[in-house]
């Protein structure tokens, strides 16, 4: 059994454990509410942008000289993977989530003889897919820097994207984030962007008919790559908000483990120091009626 | 008043500007100002840089916008845009500053007619400002 002095030092040492994850808990919760805040406010941007490509791509006449990202290339050979992950560490199975999901992906994907390409955006992703797949990863960004995510940032890796689509280096683009749904779900997601799923488009056809200036195609020439940013910036929204209530659960329960520990140890602390009390009086006791 | 709508600017991180109670609006729309009054048609457009300028009935307010999309439909004018701001906030360095920017890529020969187009008209449109 350990000694005295050092179960008392292992209590001390789990007791100041508790305090950081305590205070980590505290701060991912501000910044919980925050991240939160900015996801709802950037929503009827993305909401709205959906909206008029439903629209316009409604409106299209002739499917085939449609821009190209809204058609596709033409082929499906080379997918283009952008797993989106958080910059730190300690957020319980945030980043474990969406790399699982990319991961299996991506052996669909092998199995079905296509070519994959990588491009990280956050280094957690990176440093975990770099054992496997070194050599498809393409690009690794990373947003440290930034405070929280901006439409600045979302645009750079939109912007290069897009380059690289037009210059053909692939044919389909997914998206890889993580879906705040609340503080203990955040749901994976496989999103894909290039070409734009569009989908319930029947909705609301009928009665909508717009005057467009210019024509329908070359608004969504203007718009698609502006879209490809927005759904972007949109994840990234989202994924700032799931790697905050994330942590905060997982430093939550890390509080909570480790109060259970102190109690454990302490009582572990107080048997031995009775131990040794009562086996001093013992001492005492049978010293003194051997005399 | 039955002259009115209703405006919503929206950049991506928020609703910029959110207003009932329009009278007019106009938009630097791609192919040439475009003025809007209640009932217009449903419209689709997008913006080359340039002034948004909303009356309403006792004010006026002017934005600098330099790309977005807007939608006019039942009345309700929606702009998306991803860099704008309101003229009264605006600092003459800052938009020298953008006016520099925007001439330095002006001198850059590798990017295409459109752009240029565009990017010229941000430099007219920043000059007129200064």
């Amino acid at each position: 059994m350990a000694s005295l002095d050092d179960l008392k030092k292992r209590i001390l040492s789990v007791k100041s454990t508790q305090k950081i994850t305590k205070a980590m808990k505290m701060v991912a919760a501000a910044k919980l509410r925050r991240a939160q805040e900015s996801a709802e406010r950037g929503r009827p941007y993305s909401e709205k942008m959906n909206n008029i490509i439903l629209n316009l791509s409604d409106g299209i006449s002739n499917k085939e000289n449609a821009p190209k990202l809204l058609s596709g290339s033409g082929n499906d050979k080379v997918h283009l993977c952008v797993v989106m992950t958080s910059d730190r560490g300690l957020c319980g199975g945030f980043n474990s989530n969406i790399i699982k999901k990319a991961k299996n992906y991506f052996a669909k994907l092998s199995k079905d003889g296509k070519d994959l390409k990588i491009i990280t955006v956050g280094s957690k992703g990176n440093d975990q897919l770099k054992r496997a797949y070194s050599d498809k990863i393409i690009a690794n960004i990373s947003f440290k820097d930034s405070k929280h995510a901006n439409y600045f940032d979302a645009n750079k890796v939109g912007k290069m994207i897009i380059e690289k689509f037009e210059a053909e280096e692939f044919d389909v683009c997914t998206i890889f984030y993580n879906q705040f749904k609340n503080v203990i779900t955040q749901i994976p997601q496989a999103q894909q962007i290039i070409p734009l799923n569009v989908e319930n488009s029947k909705e609301n056809n009928a009665e909508d008919s717009y005057e467009f200036e210019p024509d329908e195609d070359e608004i969504l020439g203007n718009l698609l790559p502006k879209n490809i940013s927005t759904q972007i910036f949109k994840a990234m929204l989202e994924n700032s908000a799931s790697e905050q209530g994330s942590r905060m659960s997982a430093m939550d329960n890390a509080t909570r483990n480790a109060g259970e520990m102190v109690d454990k140890l302490t009582i572990e602390y107080n048997r031995s120091r009775q131990a040794a009390i009562t086996k001093e009086l013992i001492e005492i006791i049978s010293g003194a009626e051997s005399l | 008043m039955s002259e009115e709508f209703k405006i919503e600017i929206i950049d991506p991180e928020k609703l910029f500007f959110s207003k009932e109670g329009i009278t007019e609006a106009v938009v630097p729309a791609y192919e040439g100002e475009m003025g809007i009054l209640k009932d217009h048609i449903s419209i689709i457009s997008f913006l080359k840089p340039g002034i948004i300028t909303i009356y309403a009935e006792s004010l006026e307010e002017k934005f600098y916008v330099e790309d977005g999309i807007v939608e006019f439909k039942d009345n309700n004018l929606s702009i998306l845009t991803s860099s704008i701001f309101n003229l009264k906030d605006a600092k003459k360095d800052k938009l020298q500053d953008l006016l520099n920017l925007a001439e330095e890529e002006a001198n850059n020969t590798e990017i295409n007619d459109q752009s240029k187009y565009l990017i010229n008209q941000k430099i007219e449109v920043l000059k007129s400002l200064n």
